[in-house]
């Protein structure tokens, strides 16, 4: 278990490490000014919105406590929506709501709750409770998702999205986090969930780890996880490169969830996104790297970002 | 590529300047290199005595002068009831008390520091070319042996200082000539021998004067100097133990007196004596290094710490210490891949460790940090928002703080009452940390956190009480040049950590 290996080999596998990630990958291609539009909600959404990016509808959003008084009558046309802070951490304070029932509202739990809890946890949010750092934030109301069954019987709670971590324009790996009892239901993979790397080209599982170690099946629901396959796969990895063209973040990591009828969308963008993902691919990014600095200095980077997209499915490390 | 140029040529020369500038003051001023190195200060000091009948008193003494080996510094007198000035005239440095009327007995004393180090080429710098001297007039009988004595003299010699050398070996012999025991008599002592020298080299034409002083290296306290002789050699003076007949300025002679002047002199008062004494100290060579180079006026040393008051000094000393926590954090945290909660609070944990102690310290803030999490677990069923809830926090740390020292106390573990040295405000933050890390992430986090928090911790502790490190900081300050050099290297370092070398070992397995 507690095996060490030199860090020639692990050049070897082509790992890229912490230290790389943050001195190359994020410092010289993230720059500052640009982290506001993925680390506030609110901002990507419009982000997404100004350059016909797919994500989950906007419904509205709370900014005010006196807004509140309305709120009731606001929400009646819409029976199903999710309230998130623009600016959360770590999925906190997230309510949704899958349905009416006269005055009361359904969760997905089943259990019914007034409108004053609904108001009680958007003023929650205003006042920062679960946001970074305690600052002031907004609440946002979006459409609820009509998830794809593809991740039915993968996950212990809640339904997986999938990240695309794309470089300088080109998608080049990719996986989808599955919560499990041991992580609480949290979709970290240091904390036991399971990471289950996909295929760039494909869309279909390489391999999944729980904890750094390989697994074939989930640890609570037994479903076989090297059937995962997402369909439309060519669509999500257009749509990840569409938000590096958008965002202008070098290194990002674009979280999508597939709707049963509307498709991927966009739900979250990441301008540090981690390495774990080497681990659940089971290779290191550092020949995709690579591959992708050799394009651009070739002149071989097509502009568009659905070329780009293309040029990654059919293969970066292909030869053309 | 430029900003790893620039970051290159930026790190060389802060490493040249840093290291340059110890050099320097190492091998250049003498700043010791290691803490233990320890240098012998002499304090030598004259004190004249007499007694005053109510008439006026002039006392004047001759002062000790620095010499190519020893410099004479921090020069002190004393003589209650006493005016003091330094005369320079008859290019010897003259010390004189004066007073209108005193009565009874009466001492003043002149005092100063000898250190190593070269603090005047050469003692007969300011001595012009001496004049050819008269022929001495010796007695009839002797007449015939100082020639005898001078001829033999001359013949075993070649310049003024062989013959000086040969006069000196045929008078001090212990086993006397004939000749020579014609100008001695019987029983002469030190002084009158070196005075029947004397003549006879004048009597020769060569110019000679005698050299009075102690040798620090005798610890004793005598009324009597020690004597050498100085002779003009063609054109320049050299100086000759008459008593073993050796050449040159012996290293550990301090000359109190030069030429024919007298020593001391009392005038208006009676029975005058005059003691010296010398006494040897062993002080840390830094200190040593310092005086001397204050002496010089060298400007490294007045744009220094060491120019500020001791107190100033002393908080620099800790402040010199804390690039030395940052290295290490930086050092665990990006080359070692360890976990903090916070990135600087391990240094100020070290700091306190400092204080307290290190088994106290890491028992005080393990308990204060425990409680302080569970009471804080509950403050979260209340939904505070964040400032009111580490004020509050804050309150309870400092209620905690008089708990542990109230109980401590009454028990009589007194240790518990350095719990004190904790800062408040980041044991609370650190609570705070912890808590929200323990609800989001869960507590293997926050063992995790906590854990490399205090491992880190305790190594900075380690090498920040560790006495070279300390040392080094404080004596070379320019030294943290290089700490910054190797911070900026480590900033770009893009190769792995090492707990990345088990953390993606799965990786490396299938090949």
């Amino acid at each position: 278990m507690f095996a060490l290996t030199s860090p020639r080999r692990l050049a070897r596998a082509g790992i890229v490490g912490m230290n790389r990630r943050n001195v190359e990958l994020i410092a010289q291609n993230n720059p500052r000014h640009l982290y506001p539009l993925v680390d506030d909600k609110l901002k990507t959404k419009e982000l997404a919105e100004a350059h016909g990016l797919n994500a989950p509808r906007l419904i509205g959003v709370v900014r005010q406590t006196g807004q509140l008084r309305q709120l009731a009558e606001f929400l009646t046309p819409h029976p199903q929506f999710v309230i998130k802070p623009s600016r959360g951490s770590g999925g906190k304070g997230i309510l949704v709501v899958t349905g009416r029932d006269g005055e009361d509202y359904i969760k997905p739990s089943g259990g019914r709750i007034g409108f004053d809890l609904v108001a009680r946890h958007i003023n929650n949010t205003l006042s920062g409770l679960f946001s970074l750092g305690g600052k002031p934030d907004v609440a946002m109301i979006e459409a609820l998702i009509d998830f794809d069954p593809v991740f039915e019987g993968y996950s212990y709670e809640g339904v997986p999205d999938i990240r695309v971590i794309v470089y300088k324009g080109f998608p080049i790996m990719a996986m989808t986090r599955l919560s499990t009892a041991a992580s609480d239901g949290k979709a970290n993979l240091h904390q036991g969930a399971v990471g289950v790397g996909l295929d760039i080209m494909t869309g279909k599982a390489l391999r999944a780890v729980q904890n750094g170690v390989p697994i074939t099946t989930h640890p609570d629901t037994g479903a076989d996880l090297s059937k995962i396959a997402v369909p439309n796969w060519p669509e999500v990895v257009e749509l990840a490169a569409r938000c590096q063209a958008a965002s202008q973040l070098g290194y990002l990591g674009a979280d999508i969830v597939l709707d049963r009828q509307a498709g991927p969308q966009v739900l979250e963008l990441n301008a540090r996104p981690g390495l774990a993902i080497q681990v659940a691919n089971g290779v290191g990014m550092a020949p995709l790297i690579d591959a992708v600095d050799k394009l651009h200095r070739d002149g071989k980077a097509p502009a568009d970002p659905v070329a780009r997209a293309k040029r990654a499915i059919g293969g970066l490390l292909a030869q053309p | 590529m430029t900003a790893k140029t620039q970051l290159r040529a930026i790190v060389a020369v802060l490493l040249v300047i840093g290291f340059g500038l110890a050099a320097f003051k190492h091998l250049q001023m003498g700043f010791p290199l290691w803490p233990d190195e320890r240098e012998t200060v002499w304090t030598a000091e004259a004190k004249v005595s007499f007694t005053a009948h109510g008439d006026p008193v002039q006392v004047r003494l001759s002062l000790p002068t620095s010499t190519n080996n020893l410099l004479v510094l921090d020069q002190g007198t004393a003589g209650y009831g006493f005016g003091y000035y330094v005369d320079n005239s008859d290019l010897v440095r003259t010390g004189v008390w004066e007073a209108r009327a005193p009565d009874g007995e009466y001492s003043v004393y002149h005092r100063a520091r000898i250190y190593r180090g070269g603090g005047r080429p050469d003692v007969f710098a300011d001595f012009e070319k001496p004049k050819t001297p008269e022929a001495p007039v010796f007695s009839e009988g002797a007449a015939g042996a100082a020639d005898s004595l001078l001829a033999d003299a001359h013949a075993y010699s070649s310049n003024a200082k062989g013959l000086a050398i040969q006069l000196a070996q045929a008078i001090w012999s212990k086993d006397p000539s004939q000749t020579a025991n014609v100008l001695l008599g019987e029983d002469a002592s030190s002084r009158e021998k070196n005075e029947i020298i004397t003549q006879l080299l004048r009597a020769a034409k060569v110019p000679a004067v005698t050299l009075r002083g102690m040798f620090l290296d005798e610890e004793k306290t005598t009324s009597r100097l020690s004597e050498l002789l100085a002779v003009w050699n063609d054109d320049s003076w050299v100086v000759i133990d008459p008593e073993t007949g050796e050449a040159g300025l012996p290293e550990l002679f301090l000359p109190w007196q030069i030429g024919s002047k007298a020593l001391f002199e009392v005038e208006g008062a009676e029975d005058s004596e005059i003691r010296f004494s010398v006494i040897a100290d062993e002080l840390a060579a830094s200190k040593v290094a310092l005086s001397y180079g204050d002496h010089r006026g060298a400007s490294l040393i007045d744009f220094s710490i060491f120019s500020l008051p001791v107190e100033s000094q002393n908080a620099f000393k800790t402040l010199l210490l804390i690039p030395i926590g940052a290295l290490i954090v930086v050092v665990l945290r990006n080359l070692v891949g360890l976990q903090t909660s916070g990135t600087f609070m391990p240094i100020l944990i070290a700091l306190v460790f400092v204080q307290t102690e290190l088994v106290t310290g890491l028992v005080l803030f393990v308990v204060v940090v425990s409680i302080g999490l569970f009471i804080r677990g509950y403050l979260t069923s209340l939904n505070l928002l964040l400032v009111p809830r580490i004020a509050a926090v804050l309150i309870v740390v400092i209620s905690l703080y008089i708990f542990l020292s109230v109980v401590g106390f009454k028990i009589g573990v007194t240790q518990a009452l350095s719990v004190t040295f904790f800062p408040m405000i980041i044991i609370s933050w650190t609570i705070e940390r912890m808590s929200v890390l323990a609800e989001e992430e869960g507590m293997k986090d926050v063992l995790l956190q906590g854990g490399g928090s205090l491992l880190t911790a305790v190594i900075a502790y380690l090498f920040m009480t560790n006495p070279y490190v300390e040392f080094w900081t404080f004596e070379f300050p320019e030294l943290l040049l290089v700490v910054l050099a190797v911070i900026l290297v480590i900033g770009q370092y893009t190769g792995y950590r090492l707990n990345e070398l088990w953390r993606f070992e799965p990786l490396t397995r299938d090949e």
